[in-house]
């Protein structure tokens, strides 16, 4: 049958199904492929806490998002324009956000009356008028790829949990893309189980096919490479980025890298790939805890090491009086926050933004540290080169506020030239003649002093230091010294670091800001108001604490100010009590990120009328 | 017997002294000791200190970390590399230095609230990793710096500021606990017989994994003579069994008495009267590689009329952490070769852009 081909510029796909059904599997090999094949994309995993939650329930329901287009994107997509859906459950927790008249395809064999009673629906959906106004396309995708793999030895179960396989053929089929990337990702997987990797292979190319034969597809797709800047490129989530980033940060600054570390979601992906590359020297601790994964860490930038320590919220509460020692101690240690929802265990897989003040001020006494915060997935990699070489040359802990939807998700990475980053400079004192351990450099800095050098023997610790001397000191003169001379480190670093850069137009009406994973959301929201007329400019914060140094002129050139956050409103209160400006919180607190079209109707309902239109 | 043992656990990870001679003063640093006059924490420091000298460590090796507590000065007086830590991380920040440099000789200094109550995990875990790390307990079962409450090791039914009708928490046996942790080097001292502190530090200075030395202090403030039958030279015969490798379990005023193994149940027996003879007492083996022996030992302290052993319980080998840790990202290296940054960054699928 010939079948029409028609090119999009732009499309949004989800794969929802069980948690044991392989949709975050089935959604990153499409995610590599269509990365391969050169579109710009962008992803967002959302996946339940439990590991298997009761199959066929609403709560075991895990999905993949993948937005990929022939322009340049910023955002997963707001609405999908094509569900797939594996099972009654999985329609019921996503068809509110498909798009209206997208396509749906579901695997209509598991549409049976114990699947439909666990989903609670109490007639079919398929049937009842639920699904109209969608284009609907209704596969029997167990039924194919149990036909498929009929001759293999598999028991039936495991020809079952083939299908995701089906499905991601014959989605490769119907958006024009080659199935040989995931071919070969197979043969490296099931390298030592031959029948396994050979009936995936059959399902994979059974659903290719069936794409191709079947009626039920009229047409097919196809979304052109994206015009990205010149490069090589791949495609990387934040936190492989991360990971990625400490590593580059130890081979500039010459330092062994060091993990400590304790498994915690979503942050254990970076454990995860600093272990696979020992053969850089990584050194990774799994620690007995969160509060021995940092302490570690502090003992190992003591004796000299690039040290590092990855958590989420939870296990930062835990580290937080370590942190404190760092501050006092004066060490160089980085501490990644990979955010997400809270309170206490709160939403473990969803992402928010919710740490910013606990990474501000969540310690006793006057412990200031700084803050940055990483935009984008492929952002994750630079700010991990930036918060080393200013917890280095500052002698100060860095906390860094990653987040779940970064973490996870992924985008086109264009390779930097490794020979071009910048090195890292680090300075051991060795001269034993004059020196003291609170000796201070010209960015206030006290010398680091490894153990095994001669002559420098001393002690750090929790009391409070003379200045200089680094004895232990009670002086009151001293201690109020002290506080502000801490505090003034890290003021400094603003002379460092870049300033604030507006975007859009500079006799804006409206001045939208955010920092963080919402960059991809309010840039997109912004571009399209202004593409509609309206006067909107934004600018994004990396660089928590210090603030850059121009924010209290770039806040205050604005008659309006509009500050979306995945919280109640952190970053607002940082400002307006910095800078008595107002600020308008456009808060969302669901453990999920801005839709663009969120922050667009809300930049309207700002601007209302014709105020700032053209 | 003994002999083999020293060649077998002789190595000592740091680097060796080379030809600087050092004395007790040189471990002394310049600032003023701050304990109440009268406190066990003195004569311990004196030992590190007397010993230190002889450890073949160069003392810009030597890194001394504390946690919270009276004990955890301990530091700020060694003229060594030293990290104050925090309330009951030591080990674990110990841990950290040790893995991140291996050639340097690390030991910690924790008193029994810090080591045992607050900081039980990272202790546990230390013994079983056999990190080659030095962990020194100054039991005084009692919390000195908050001034006065019951501690992890205090007895059943202390009456202390917190517990003014008594306390109803039974105590730790830190011996106990170090061995079902997997410690392989597991000792007790007492602050006031110094030869015997410092033949223990030494020991533990010269074993290649986590050692572990309770110390018994006496906290002349708010624990004082807590150790008084242990330590008394009128009592202490009568009271404390000192193990040596390979000899029989002996002790009393006129080494009359002795310690006989009755199945798994110990028992003190009169060797002068004829009915039993040195030949049946139980001959102490501190390099038994099975450690129900030394849990046996361990729990004298439980056991009615039972003498309180000091000395080594039990030295193993087995390798360390921070071996098997370095060992493994080595033969990484040789088998993959030194890492290379553009080709991790590039090796993924890449794709080009024109």
């Amino acid at each position: 049958m010939e079948k029409g081909l028609l090119e999009l510029t732009d499309v949004t796909v989800r794969f929802a199904g069980d948690s044991g059904d392989g949709m975050q599997l089935t959604g990153s090999q499409f995610t590599n492929t269509t990365a391969i094949v050169g579109n710009d994309l962008s992803t967002l995993p959302d996946y339940p806490a439990e590991i298997r939650a009761p199959a066929g329930t609403t709560y075991g329901v895990s999905g993949f998002q993948l937005h990929f287009s022939s322009n340049d994107i910023q955002t997963p997509g707001d609405e999908p324009d094509v569900l797939v859906a594996m099972n009654p459950a999985a329609l019921k927790t996503n068809l509110s956000d498909l798009k209206k008249g997208g396509t749906l395809i579901v695997n209509v064999n598991s549409f049976d009356s114990k699947n439909l009673r666990l989903a609670d629906y109490e007639t079919n959906p398929l049937e009842d008028g639920t699904v109209e106004g969608y284009n609907v396309i209704q596969v029997p995708l167990s039924q194919l790829t149990n036909t498929a793999l009929e001759d293999t030895s598999l028991s039936a179960k495991e020809k079952t949990r083939c299908k995701n396989f089906f499905a991601l053929g014959m989605m490769y089929w119907l958006y024009s893309r080659p199935i040989e990337p995931t071919l070969n990702w197979l043969n490296v997987k099931f390298k030592n189980a031959p029948e396994i990797k050979a009936a995936n292979e059959k399902a994979l190319k059974a659903g290719y096919y069936f794409g191709e034969t079947t009626e039920v597809f009229t047409t097919r797709y196809e979304v052109k490479p994206a015009t990205l800047p010149k490069g090589t490129y791949r495609n990387i989530s934040g936190n492989e980025a991360l990971a990625l980033g400490f590593i580059a940060a130890s081979v500039k600054s010459g330092l062994p890298l060091f993990l400590g570390s304790y498994p915690i979601t979503p942050a254990s992906d970076i454990l995860h790939e600093l272990s696979r590359h020992k053969n850089f020297g990584v050194r990774t601790f799994q620690a007995e805890d969160e509060i021995a994964a940092v302490t570690a860490a502090l003992g190992a930038a003591y004796s000299g090491a690039l040290a590092i320590t990855t958590t989420s919220g939870p296990g930062v509460a835990l580290k937080t009086e370590t942190i404190g020692l760092a501050v006092m101690t004066e060490l160089p240690i980085v501490i990644i926050d990979v955010q997400r929802g809270g309170p206490s265990t709160g939403l473990p897989t969803k992402t928010e933004q919710s740490d910013l003040l606990q990474a501000m001020f969540g310690r006793n006494g006057e412990a200031p540290v700084a803050v940055v915060a990483p935009a984008t997935p492929a952002e994750c990699f630079s700010m991990a080169l930036e918060a080393s070489r200013l917890a280095i040359k500052y002698m100060v802990p860095v906390m860094y506020l990653s987040d779940g939807y970064i973490a996870n998700g992924s985008e086109p990475w264009k390779l930097p030239d490794v020979d071009a980053l910048p090195e890292i400079e680090v300075k051991f004192r060795t001269e034993a003649e004059g020196f003291k351990p609170y000796l201070r450099d010209e960015n206030l800095s006290r010398p680091w002093a490894l153990p095994g050098t001669p002559g420098l023997e001393h002690r750090v610790g929790g009391l409070e230091k003379a200045n200089i001397t680094g004895d232990v000191s009670y002086d009151p003169e001293n201690h109020e010294f002290m506080v502000r001379l801490r505090a003034q480190k890290v003021k400094n670093m603003e002379n460092d670091i870049p300033e604030l850069e507006v975007r859009g137009d500079k006799d804006a009406e409206l001045l939208v800001i955010g920092w963080g994973g919402t960059h991809g959301a309010i840039s997109e929201a912004v571009d399209r108001a202004r593409n509609r007329g309206l006067k909107v400019a934004r600018v994004h914060f990396r660089y928590l604490n210090p603030l850059p140094k121009n924010t209290g002129e770039v806040l205050r050139s604005y008659k309006k100010i509009l500050c979306p956050e995945l919280n109640m409103g952190q970053l607002s209160k940082i400002l307006r009590n910095e800078f008595l400006v107002d600020i308008e919180p456009f808060n969302k607190i669901q453990g999920l990120p801005f839709k663009s079209s969120e922050i667009e109707n809300k930049i309207d309902s700002i601007l209302g009328g014709n105020n700032g239109r053209k | 017997m003994a002999e083999n043992k020293e060649s077998a656990f002789s190595k000592v990870s740091a680097d060796k002294q080379d030809q600087v001679k050092y004395t007790a003063k040189d471990f002394a640093s310049s600032q003023d000791v701050r304990w109440c006059p009268g406190c066990g924490d003195y004569s311990i420091l004196a030992q590190m200190q007397r010993v230190s000298p002889d450890l073949g460590i160069k003392k810009e090796n030597m890194v001394w970390i504390s946690g919270i507590g009276c004990a955890a000065r301990f530091p700020y007086y060694m003229d060594t590399y030293g990290v104050h830590g925090i309330h009951g991380r030591a080990a674990s920040i110990a841990t950290g230095v040790k893995i991140n440099r291996p050639d340097l000789s690390v030991w910690v200094a924790s008193g029994d609230g810090d080591l045992l109550s607050i900081g039980g995990n990272h202790f546990i875990h230390a013994c079983r990793r056999n990190i080659d790390i030095k962990i020194l307990l100054f039991n005084n079962r009692i919390y000195g710096l908050t001034k006065g409450q019951y501690s992890p090791t205090s007895e059943k039914g202390k009456k202390t500021k917190s517990t003014p009708y008594g306390s109803v928490d039974f105590p730790f046996n830190p011996i106990s606990l170090a061995i079902g942790s997997g410690a392989t080097f597991v000792a007790r001292s007492l602050d006031r017989d110094a030869k015997h502190l410092q033949a223990m530090m030494k020991r533990a200075a010269d074993h290649k994994g986590t050692a572990f030395i309770e110390i018994f202090q006496n906290c002349n403030i708010f624990n004082d003579g807590a150790f008084e039958l242990l330590t008394d030279k009128d009592t202490k015969p009568d009271h404390v069994l000192v193990l040596e490798h390979g000899k029989p379990m002996v002790f009393g005023k006129n080494n009359d008495k002795g310690i006989r193994l009755d199945g798994l149940t110990p028992q003190v027996v009169d060797i002068s009267n004829g009915q039993y003879s040195i030949n049946d007492l139980w001959v102490h083996d501190e390099l038994d590689k099975n450690s129900f022996r030394a849990h046996i030992l361990s729990r004298f302290d439980e056991m009615e009329g039972l003498p309180t052993p000091i000395g080594v319980y039990t030295q193993v080998q087995r390798t360390t952490y921070d071996e098997d840790f370095h060992e493994q990202i080595e033969a990484i290296k040789k088998q993959k070769g030194n890492g290379d940054l553009k080709k991790l960054l590039y090796s993924m699928n890449t794709w080009e852009v024109k």
